[in-house]
This record gives structure tokens, C-alpha cells and sequence, in this order.
């Protein structure tokens, strides 16, 4: 407990000032984030516990969590590879164009969602470009689970990436030189030397990837063809139950994602707080 | 000997039997309200062919706003049937060449097997006292009613109100788009479904009225409580057709068009008349209606061919870009 | 923070491993290190295939128009109106952001208080909470009969339905950016700026006026930048909140949505290009920004 009448240095706040401030910071992390997550789980539990289990075991919810856990389990792998790939090419070498190409990796940060399901629909709908012939071959992509998948890698792309760059362009090249000096090969240097120094971003970037792939809405809601039990994914279902009048029954779906969200920070926190000195180490190269 | 042919015949009886179950699947994609209708109106369909032929019918379903399912479906949905909420949305898929052409007219009755119409749901007691289409422009009432330009069930209610209008006594083209525009005005939020806009006014609790599909009404009494909301008959409205249709295209390719035409002829059948009933759509079925008179009261229906002509006019007319939705929908007002 | 900020402009200073200054204008460095060819042509294999064709495809789309059809299909009043307000209502979101993140960075950078781990924790959860999840959520909350809208209704502030629910739900959308770009900043601001000043007798306002925010502006700026950016094209956490009433409370992406029902693709594609427009101009005066920042220090 902090004494009022400590003597302060010159550079502590005032206690009114750190009350004030600490009381606004609360109150507004309370009001914008925990409240909304409260309200989620009791309006789940608002036909009681029997209902919110029957929601989350019936046969549509269990097709949408199958198809929800089946996208992220393609989408955040390829995304971790070309993370690893871009970050390689990006932190270890110098070529013109580099920092374009890091935008580029930027771009799918802050489009709509919406617009990154319209683009695929645009390529693979029957009226887009690739559609009479995908037709012809009967590939189907939009409206069935390739053109999910892609919609999800679209929006989930830049994670990896955007947490190895700045964190591989830290670290520098003197290590990797020095194993390619004495005689490793390319992939053993990665494996031996630039892998475990990355693991922890790599780490981080792929919890986030995937908690956003299975969450995926806007994106995903533009290439679903809507078909309950085959192409709903959970959000997707989700807003299905809230269209029928089932609220209880989306709130107790959305509380599986919750609850998604809620063991990803604290997996995040978790290794933050465990692995800290490493980390440290890691990164002021 | 005996024992030997019998059991001769039952493993031919056997392999012929399973040599013949197929395993077929639909896809019919329809619009907002009608998910509690198609799944009763499955299940009885694959009994059906099930008795009939032997085969098991798995019905797959997709819902959304009827013309989201449209876009869709020309975008690539591999739609079997198509049951949706107007004409215009059907056509529009034709007209890219998936449907044949004269699809109203291979079906009885223009290809609708059920009708519907546009009903007031109001809060229990009815404290705006409402009763007509006039009552809802009442000084600082607050109506619900989705987006006409993504929500059949929104056109049909306009086309409503503006037919209330125009047939009133002294009523033109004018005097209805003055009432469309009055009433628009009175409209907080347009969701962009007839789900949408029902969540709105029954678990929201926005609104005064709600405009609304007949069946959309009962159910919401059903689901959340006959004790908190009531349905108003106004005593003219709309008499709202919502066509069926195979998509061509796709049956051929799927190989599936047997089953796909026999699943909507089933829909004009005492059973399935039966079960559109219980779900409050209205059947073409004279007999039916008569026995479910109590649900479905006589009130005046405006026919839509004949006020409106044909559907591709009333869409360039009133919901497209430009249209009287948009001349009366001024951004900001 | 954006990946560009640790590249500093074309021929500026060296890397800080010391790499050789570029002799020759080649178009790339010489490395003793493997796998450059593979990474990058999977790198740009990967990134056509996935974001660049289907960005073009969006593209192209409007151009079927023409030049007229296309500031048609953009300049009517209905369009410009739900840009404003995606637009417009992210700036706010990210204004209010930027207030409140810095005062929460500072919070948990400085202060000691219980459960702090917590609070630091939850600020990721809208990185982590789906759209939908955070869209119902949020438009039950404030709903007229929600556990916030009641008390506000009765003071006649309605919160659902209207522009403002719009903005609260993009406020929650933006929370992280700015507090996750100012913490690392503020947690390797040395003291001995502010004990400077404090010598100097400058009050403690004083001091963070003059010393602490000019060093964190930057930073500050990225962060809002972000948070703006992740706001204005955000669907599934709007949608269940906003009125959708054409003029008023219809925001951007709906619009898109709308239009493709209508089997406008040629308009719901200009949509998306001037949104995407907006995206990268925004995310180049980022960069610009970043690398003017760290030219300066």
C-alpha cells in the first residue's frame, strides 16, 4: 500500500493524479471491455445451464465448430509459413522494394472485411472470372469450404508476419552469418539458430492468427453460402440462432468463442510473464 | 428345398432393395422466415419418397434475405430449388440463364403453392390504437419495417402501403407516394432482413408497430409470448406471392431434377398444404384454408399484377437506384 | 507497430548490424546467407496468389462503368454519406481511443495496482473476440432494455440504433492499438528526461507537456493511425449495434453488402476500391510518418 505522505521523486505523479488516472483507465477498460464479455455469458445462461449445453451440442452447432476448427487449422499454418518465409526474405537480406513489399504484407491489416470476401466472389463467383470454368470442371469454391478458407487466410494473413519482421530485423544477421560460416546449410542455420530465437513471436503470432480465424465474420458471412450444418461456420451460426429468436442459444455459442478469446490472452500473458527474461534477451539484440 | 428358395429370394429381396436406396440431396435455398416451414415440410417430403421410392432425400437449406439468395445463387450457390420471397428475385436468376424462362408458368397457380400477406404486430393492448395504414403515420409513432432494397417481405409491405393509398377513396400516384413517404419517415431502423427487423421490435424492444409477413407475426406470438404482443388485420393489404422454382442449370448437372420437381410438386399437396397451414402461410388449397379460417381472417387483398403490372417494372419504378424508395429515403431526413 | 517503421527511408542510414552502405545501386545486397530466392519467391508467390490477383480483380470491376458510371455509382448521396460515416465515425472512435489509450498505457506502464496482470491482459481481447461475438454483445448491452441502455434512455441518450452506437462500437474495435504501440515505447522512456526538467523547476504538467508527449507522439499518432484504419472498414461488431437507416446510420461495408444483393457488383466493387484507396493511402502516410519520425530522432 502506497504511503500518501511518502516523499515523492521527481518524477512520480502526484497520488491524486495516479487515483485519477488509475480510477479513468479502470472505468474505461471496464465499461468497454469487461461489460460486453460479462453480458455474453449471462445472456448465454439466460434459459439456464440445460438450454446453453443443448445450443452447444446440437448437431448445426457441432458442424459449424467442426467446419469453424477445420478453416483455422489450414488458414494459420500457411499463414505461419509464409510468415517465417516473408520475414526470412524480409530481416535477412536488403533488396529495392523492400519496404513496398512490407506494406503490401500490410494491406489485408485494414481493408473491410467485407471487401476481402466481395474479392473472392469477384475471382471464383459464377460471374467472376474463374467461375464458368471452375463450373465446368465442378470445383466449387465460393460458397463451400475452399472459399472459406481463403477468406479466412485473406483477413488472417498479415499476423505471423507483422510480429517475425520487426523482431527478425532486431535480431540481425551475425548469427545466422556465423553458422553459414562454419559450414551449415541453409535450413539447418533457420532450424539451429534463427528458430529458437523466434519462437516466442512466432508464438504470439500464431495465437492471435488463429483466434482471429476462428472468429471471422464480415469476411466469411460474403462466401458462406448460408447452408445450415454444411457451410455455417460458428459465427456464422451464431447470427443464425439470433435470426431465429434463439438468443440464449447464440449467446451460449458465442461463449465457446469467449472463452476461446479469453484462454488466448491468458496463454499469452502466460508465456509473457514466465518466459520474460528471455524474451528480453531476444529482442534487445 | 423351400427353405433354400426363400432364402434365394430374401438376399435378392435384400440386394435389389439396397441396389436401388439411393442417396439424394437437395439444396433449397429460400428466404428469411421460412426455416421452421422447410423443416417440417422436409421431413415429410423424404418419408414420402422414402415410401414411394425407396431412396433416402437428405434437404439441405440455406436462409437469407431473398435477394442475397438471388445474388447468390447467380454467383454460384448450387442451388436445386429455389423458393423465394417475389418474383423479381427468381427472374433475376433466369435472366443469367440458370432457370428457363417460362419457370411461372411450369407450376400451378404462377409456381406459388402458398401466399401470405402484410400484417400489423403491436404491443399487448394496442395503446397507438391502431387499426388502418393511416393510423401509422400518427403523430410520433415509431414504425419497424426492414430495407425494401434487401427484404422481400419490406417490398411486399411497401407495395402495401402504397396500395392502401392509391385504392383509398380519392387516392393517386401522388397522394400514395405522400403516404409511402410519411410513413418511411417514421422508420428508426431498417434492418436488412424480415428476421432481423422482427428481433428488432420483439427482443429490442424498438418500435411501436411492427410491419410484418402474416406468419412472421403468429410466430413471433408463438416464440416469445402471446401476452406481449398482439396482431393487428388491417382490413385491406396485400396479397404476397412467394414463387418456387428448380434451378435448371444445376438440377441437370446433379442429375436430380426427379426428385428436385416432385419435391415442389409436393408442395401443392393436401400434406404439405397442411403443414404451410399449421405455419401460418396461407394454402392455395381451398379445403385447407376453409378448415384453418380461424388464422387466417378475410381481409381485402390487393392483387400485385394488377396494380403493379409485372415485377421487373416495380423494381425499376420504386427499389432500384433512383427509384421512389430512394426519391423518399433522402440521406439525413 | 507498423513493420515499415523499422525500415528507414531509401538511402538513409545504414542498418544498425552494421551492413555496408550500398556501393552500387544493385537491386539487391550481396548476402552470405541461403534461401533468399526460395523465401522471397514463395513470399511473393504467396502474397500475389492470396492478396494481390483478387485486389485486382476489385479493381478492375468498377471500370466496366466508366469513368461517369463510376462517380456515379461513388458521388450519390446515399454512398457518400455511409463513407462519412464509416469514416467519420472511426475518427472519432480512434480520437476517443487515443485519449483514454494513452491514459491507460500510462496506467499500466507506471502504476502499480492490483490485478494489474489482468487489466493488461484484457486489453487484447478485441484482437481476440470475434466481430459477431462483440456485435451482439455490445447491441444487448446498450439495447433499450440492456443493463447500460436502460439507465441511458432514461436519460434520453440512445445509444442503439444511432451514429453513436456506431462509434462505441468501433471504440472497442480500436482499444488495443493505441495502448499496445505506446507501451513498449513508454516502458524504455528513460527518467532522466523528466528528472531533467524537474531540476529545471518545471512543474510535473509542465513536464509532461514539453517532455513526455513530444516523445511519445509518434507513437501516439501510429497507434491512433491503426486504430482508425481497423475501424473504418469494420462489419461484425457494427452491424448488430447500427440503425442501418440509409443517410443516417448505414455504414460503408452494409452498403456493400446491399449492393451486391442488388446484383450491383460494378457498384459494390467501387465501394471497395475507394475504401481500399483509403486503406493505402492511410497506411503510406504511416510509413511516410514512421520514417520521418525515426529520421528525426
Amino acid at each position: 500500500m502506497k504511503v500518501i505522505f511518502r516523499p515523492r521523486g521527481p518524477t512520480r505523479d502526484h497520488p491524486l493524479l495516479r487515483w485519477s488516472l488509475t480510477g479513468i483507465a479502470l472505468g474505461f477498460i471496464g465499461l468497454f471491455l469487461v461489460l460486453p464479455l460479462a453480458t455474453v455469458f449471462t445472456e448465454a445462461l439466460g434459459e439456464g445451464w440445460r438450454a446453453a449445453l443443448d445450443a452447444i451440442t446440437d448437431p448445426e452447432a457441432q458442424s459449424a465448430i467442426r467446419l469453424t476448427l477445420l478453416a483455422a487449422a489450414i488458414a494459420v499454418p500457411l499463414n505461419a509459413l509464409f510468415g517465417i518465409a516473408a520475414s526470412w526474405a524480409v530481416a535477412k537480406f536488403d533488396f529495392w522494394g523492400k519496404g513496398f513489399l512490407v506494406t503490401l504484407i500490410d494491406l489485408p491489416f485494414s481493408i473491410s472485411p467485407v471487401v476481402s470476401g466481395l474479392i473472392y466472389v469477384l475471382m471464383f463467383g459464377l460471374q467472376g472470372w474463374f467461375g464458368d470454368t471452375l463450373r465446368d470442371h465442378d470445383i466449387k469454391i465460393i460458397f463451400a469450404l475452399p472459399g472459406i478458407v481463403l477468406a479466412t487466410i485473406f483477413v488472417t494473413f498479415p499476423f505471423v508476419a507483422r510480429e517475425l519482421i520487426p523482431l527478425m530485423t532486431d535480431q540481425g544477421r551475425d548469427e545466422e552469418e556465423a553458422a553459414v560460416s562454419l559450414g551449415a546449410g541453409g535450413f539447418s542455420t533457420f532450424r539451429r539458430v534463427t528458430l529458437p530465437n523466434i519462437k516466442w513471436g512466432l508464438l504470439y503470432g500464431v495465437l492471435l492468427c488463429n483466434a482471429r480465424a476462428m472468429g471471422e465474420f464480415g469476411a466469411v458471412s460474403v462466401v458462406s453460402g448460408h447452408i445450415r450444418g454444411l457451410t455455417d461456420t460458428m459465427p456464422l451460426h451464431i447470427e443464425a440462432l439470433y435470426n431465429d429468436y434463439h438468443y440464449s442459444a447464440a449467446f451460449a455459442v458465442a461463449t465457446l468463442l469467449a472463452l476461446l478469446a479469453l484462454v488466448t490472452l491468458a496463454l499469452k500473458s502466460l508465456l509473457e510473464w514466465r518466459y520474460a527474461d528471455e524474451i528480453s534477451a531476444v529482442h534487445h539484440h | 428345398m423351400t427353405r433354400f428358395f426363400s432364402a434365394l429370394a430374401a438376399i435378392a429381396l435384400f440386394v435389389s432393395s439396397t441396389a436401388q436406396a439411393a442417396d439424394i440431396t437437395l439444396l433449397n435455398v429460400s428466404y428469411d422466415p421460412t426455416r421452421e416451414l422447410y423443416k417440417a415440410v422436409n421431413a415429410a417430403f423424404a418419408a414420402d419418397w422414402k415410401a414411394k421410392h425407396g431412396d433416402n432425400v437428405t434437404i439441405n437449406q440455406s436462409h437469407n434475405g431473398s435477394g442475397a439468395q438471388s445474388r447468390a445463387i447467380i454467383d454460384g450457390l448450387d442451388a436445386d430449388v429455389a423458393t423465394l420471397a417475389l418474383a423479381y428475385d427468381i427472374d433475376a436468376i433466369a435472366a443469367k440463364g440458370l432457370i428457363a424462362k417460362n419457370w411461372q408458368s411450369r407450376l400451378p397457380q404462377g409456381a406459388t403453392p402458398y401466399t401470405s400477406t402484410i400484417v400489423f404486430l403491436v404491443r399487448k393492448g394496442n395503446p397507438w390504437k391502431i387499426k388502418d395504414w393511416l393510423d401509422l403515420i400518427k403523430p410520433g409513432i415509431s414504425v419497424i419495417t426492414p430495407n425494401p432494397k434487401t427484404s422481400g417481405g419490406a417490398r411486399w409491405a411497401f407495395l402495401a402501403a402504397w396500395a392502401y393509398a392509391l385504392k383509398a377513396p380519392g387516392g393517386n400516384a401522388d397522394k400514395a407516394k405522400a403516404f409511402v413517404a410519411a410513413l418511411y419517415h417514421h422508420v428508426p431502423v431498417l434492418d436488412t432482413g424480415a428476421r432481423g427487423s422482427t428481433t428488432t421490435f420483439v427482443q429490442r424492444g424498438i418500435g411501436d408497430v411492427l410491419l410484418s409477413w402474416e406468419n412472421e407475426a403468429h410466430l413471433a406470438l408463438k416464440e416469445q409470448g402471446g401476452d406481449q404482443f398482439q396482431i393487428v388485420y388491417p382490413p385491406v393489404s396485400i396479397l404476397a406471392e412467394p414463387p418456387v422454382s428448380v434451378v435448371d442449370k444445376n438440377v441437370d448437372r446433379h442429375g436430380t431434377r426427379a426428385v428436385a420437381e416432385a419435391y415442389l410438386n409436393f408442395l401443392y399437396s393436401k400434406p404439405a398444404q397442411e403443414i404451410e397451414a399449421r405455419n401460418f402461410y396461407r394454402p392455395r388449397d381451398a379445403a385447407v384454408l376453409a378448415a384453418h379460417a380461424a388464422d387466417f381472417p378475410k381481409i381485402t387483398l390487393y392483387n400485385f399484377a394488377e396494380l403493379f403490372g409485372d415485377w421487373q417494372k416495380a423494381q425499376a419504378t420504386y427499389f432500384a437506384d433512383k427509384g421512389v424508395f430512394d426519391q423518399i429515403y433522402k440521406p439525413g431526413q | 507497430m507498423s513493420l515499415a517503421a523499422t525500415f528507414p527511408a531509401r538511402g538513409g542510414a545504414p542498418f544498425k548490424n552494421g551492413a555496408p552502405p550500398r556501393a552500387a545501386r544493385t537491386w539487391r545486397n550481396p548476402s552470405a546467407l541461403p534461401g533468399f530466392g526460395l523465401s522471397l519467391g514463395f513470399t511473393l508467390f504467396y502474397l500475389s496468389a492470396i492478396v494481390l490477383v483478387p485486389l485486382a480483380a476489385l479493381v478492375i470491376r468498377p471500370w466496366e462503368l466508366g469513368w461517369s458510371g463510376f462517380w456515379d455509382a461513388v458521388g450519390n448521396a446515399r454512398v457518400l454519406h455511409a463513407l462519412k460515416l464509416s469514416f467519420g465515425g472511426a475518427a472519432i472512435a480512434a480520437a476517443i481511443n487515443s485519449v483514454f489509450g494513452l491514459i491507460v498505457a500510462w496506467v499500466l506502464v507506471r502504476y502499480r495496482f492490483p490485478g494489474k496482470r489482468i487489466v493488461d491482459a484484457l486489453v487484447d481481447l478485441p484482437f481476440a473476440l470475434p466481430t459477431a461475438v462483440a456485435g451482439i454483445a455490445l447491441s444487448a448491452l446498450y439495447a433499450r432494455n440492456g443493463w447500460l441502455g436502460a439507465p441511458l434512455e432514461a436519460m434520453g441518450i440512445h445509444i442503439a440504433y444511432t451514429p453513436l452506437g456506431v462509434v462505441l462500437a468501433l471504440t472497442f474495435i480500436g482499444l488495443p492499438f493505441v495502448v499496445r504501440t505506446l507501451q513498449p515505447i513508454l516502458s524504455e522512456l528513460s527518467r532522466e528526461s523528466e528528472e531533467a526538467a524537474a531540476t529545471l523547476g518545471a512543474t510535473r504538467f509542465q513536464t509532461m507537456r514539453r517532455v513526455i508527449l513530444p516523445m511519445l507522439s509518434p507513437a501516439l499518432l501510429t497507434g491512433t493511425a491503426m486504430a482508425f484504419a481497423r475501424a473504418v472498414g469494420e462489419y461484425g461488431s457494427v452491424i448488430f449495434i447500427a440503425g442501418n437507416l440509409p443517410g443516417i446510420s448505414e455504414i460503408a461495408p452494409l452498403l456493400i453488402i446491399i449492393k451486391l444483393n442488388e446484383n450491383d457488383y460494378a457498384g459494390a466493387a467501387a465501394i471497395g476500391v475507394i475504401m481500399l484507396a483509403a486503406s493505402f493511402v492511410m497506411l503510406l502516410a504511416l510509413n511516410l510518418l514512421q520514417a520521418w519520425a525515426s529520421a528525426r530522432r
